[in-house]
């Protein structure tokens, strides 16, 4: 009996491991072509090691940030995942604030508008919201955060408002009392207290942010703006002929931050997504 | 305190309602106005009642994305939850190395889906080439078994990491307590694990069903509808309707299969809404 679950418990392992080397693979393929000289990636030498004739080193990723454009288009993606995190995260958790404890008509009519929001698809306001957007001059990767507070207040809020509903009405009530007015009261009692909720909103606001691509793409500017995730659909669409190199180092540059990042902040992100799914 | 914290609304809630304003409830309501009106621009709008409604309703290609949507989220729900399951079943069995296991399966979520589809693109495009098969964009069922692939990569991660929160919540005693009454492992999966972790195969099941309807990032960068629209999803449908095709007539309509694909979705989440609240009761 016992053995014949040691031969079980050995066989699921070595599922596993092929499962996790499946996983892996595709990330590693792109790796090893990428260190590749652009005449020798090709279909049939596409899953071969680079071998002496073919390793370039990296070349192709000083081409990419060189001539590609893709610093430009790092830089952009970052600065419109980091303003729009920290507008998202205060601007929502001080609605979510006032709608948790002031019961009136204002916070139930934004409550059930925010939650609705979460339910619409994109494609359904994509044509009126790029044309809003453009009319108020809101297509740059420095004010496109304000788009971004609007379209993703939902989730946000929503997480928040299930949080707050569980603090306990009297710490705010005692920091009233000794004469803290709300917005103190909001920054120095309640902030503290919505920690690991920001940390998880922030974790799965900035999944969505990053790699955002039909937003940014409908909204911004697009011939002075790029984010990465247009930056690389722009490669394969426009050009008669895919360089194949530098695409695969401007895809190992977006993902290789993308997995240190995980593997640093591991805990947090797996917390933040099971919150995520439970209130969503 | 509930006056003194009404009183600052202007500062706590306007703000945010704003933006919201600007980012979806305006856009929104046009987009419901727009449905009716055939237009190249905003401004250049003029009501025509029902028709684009009655195009919609009678274009093939729609038809034919809807049950490619249909089919697609039907065979990426069973799969992916399936083996997800099967997976967290495994890590939750003190496995050895199933923080590693953990670690790298969940990896591909934080991937964006143009990124992934361009990878899986190149990987399967050599595949079938070494195959000697026709590539993806070439051939609509091995875009189809493409994207079933591509997505089961990208989400099993996810779902496994809700499928082992909520094996873990299940309290050890319970399975002591069935296997002491002589329970084999088969009746401890299916009697104790399984309805135990019910929420979990609900909101699981929901969010695969949604995301695999609500599809686009990896649909446009896999097989961008090719060969001839006939891998195009839904949202991709609508998409093209409206930004590839010249016309004053074509972006009316997609508004009126925007809409329509907005109540598909609105349905989808009655529904989940109602079983979770249906298991709340029964708890």
């Amino acid at each position: 009996m016992k053995t014949r679950e040691n031969i079980a418990r050995k066989i699921v392992f070595v599922i596993l491991c092929i499962l996790a080397i499946a996983w892996i693979y595709p990330v590693f393929m792109i790796l090893i072509n990428s260190l590749k000289g652009e005449t020798f990636i090709s279909t049939s030498s596409v899953f071969q090691l680079p071998n002496a004739k073919s390793f370039t080193g990296l070349n192709n990723y000083t081409n990419a940030l060189s001539s590609k454009g893709f610093a430009a288009a790092f830089g952009y993606s970052l600065i419109i995942t980091l303003t729009s995190d920290v507008l998202i995260l205060v601007g929502t958790s001080m609605c979510a604030w006032y709608i948790t404890r002031v019961n009136n008509f204002l916070s139930k009519l934004c409550y059930a508008l925010f939650v609705f929001s979460m339910v619409v698809p994109f494609q359904m306001l994509m044509f009126t919201l790029s044309s809003t957007a453009d009319r108020l001059d809101l297509d740059t990767p420095f004010n496109i955060c304000i788009i971004y507070l609007g379209f993703g207040a939902g989730l946000a809020v929503f997480m928040f408002t299930g949080f707050m509903k569980s603090i306990p009405l009297e710490i705010e009530e005692a920091a009233m009392i000794d004469g803290c007015n709300p917005i103190q009261t909001f920054f120095q009692i309640v902030l503290p207290i919505l920690k690991p909720t920001l940390i998880s909103v922030a974790i799965l606001e900035t999944m969505w942010l990053w790699n955002d691509y039909l937003l940014p793409y409908l909204v911004l500017d697009r011939k002075k703006y790029m984010t990465i995730p247009i930056l690389i659909q722009y490669f394969r669409g426009s050009y008669g002929h895919v360089e194949m190199g530098p695409m695969m180092a401007c895809i190992m540059m977006t993902v290789l931050p993308i997995i240190i990042m995980y593997i640093c902040l591991q805990k947090y992100i797996i917390k933040g997504v099971i919150a995520g799914a439970v209130k969503g | 305190m509930e006056k003194a914290i009404r009183r600052y609304w202007p500062i706590f809630v306007l703000p945010t309602l704003a933006a919201f304003c600007i980012g979806f409830i305006y856009p929104f309501v046009q987009g419901l106005y727009l449905s009716f009106c055939k237009f190249t621009t905003i401004k250049k709008a003029t009501f025509n009642g029902i028709d684009n409604y009655a195009y919609a309703i009678q274009d093939s290609g729609f038809w034919h994305s809807f049950w490619f949507t249909a089919l697609f989220t039907v065979v990426s729900t069973v799969l992916i939850n399936v083996i997800a399951f099967a997976i967290a079943l495994a890590l939750t069995s003190k496995i050895k190395g199933s923080n590693v296991f953990r670690t790298v399966f969940f990896m591909p979520n934080l991937i964006g889906g143009i990124v992934l589809g361009y990878i899986w693109q190149i990987l399967l495009n050599c595949a079938l080439s070494l195959l000697q098969k026709p590539l993806l964009a070439l051939n609509a069922t091995y875009g189809f078994i493409g994207l079933i692939i591509l997505m089961c990569w990208q989400q099993i991660g996810y779902m496994m990491i809700i499928y082992i929160a909520g094996l873990q919540s299940i309290p050890d005693d319970y399975i002591e307590a069935a296997k002491i009454d002589g329970a084999t492992n088969r009746q401890v999966l299916f009697r104790i694990k399984i309805p135990n972790v019910m929420p979990s195969i609900t909101i699981c099941t929901f969010l695969t069903i949604t995301n695999g309807f609500k599809l686009f990032d990896q649909n446009l960068a896999l097989t961008g509808g090719e060969p001839a629209h006939a891998s195009e999803m839904l949202a991709l449908d609508i998409y093209n309707t409206f930004y590839s095709r010249t016309g004053p007539q074509w972006k009316g309509y997609g508004q009126a299969k925007a809409v329509i694909f907005c109540i598909m979705v609105i349905i989808i989440s009655m529904i989940q809404l109602k079983f979770t609240k249906s298991r709340e009761v029964q708890q």
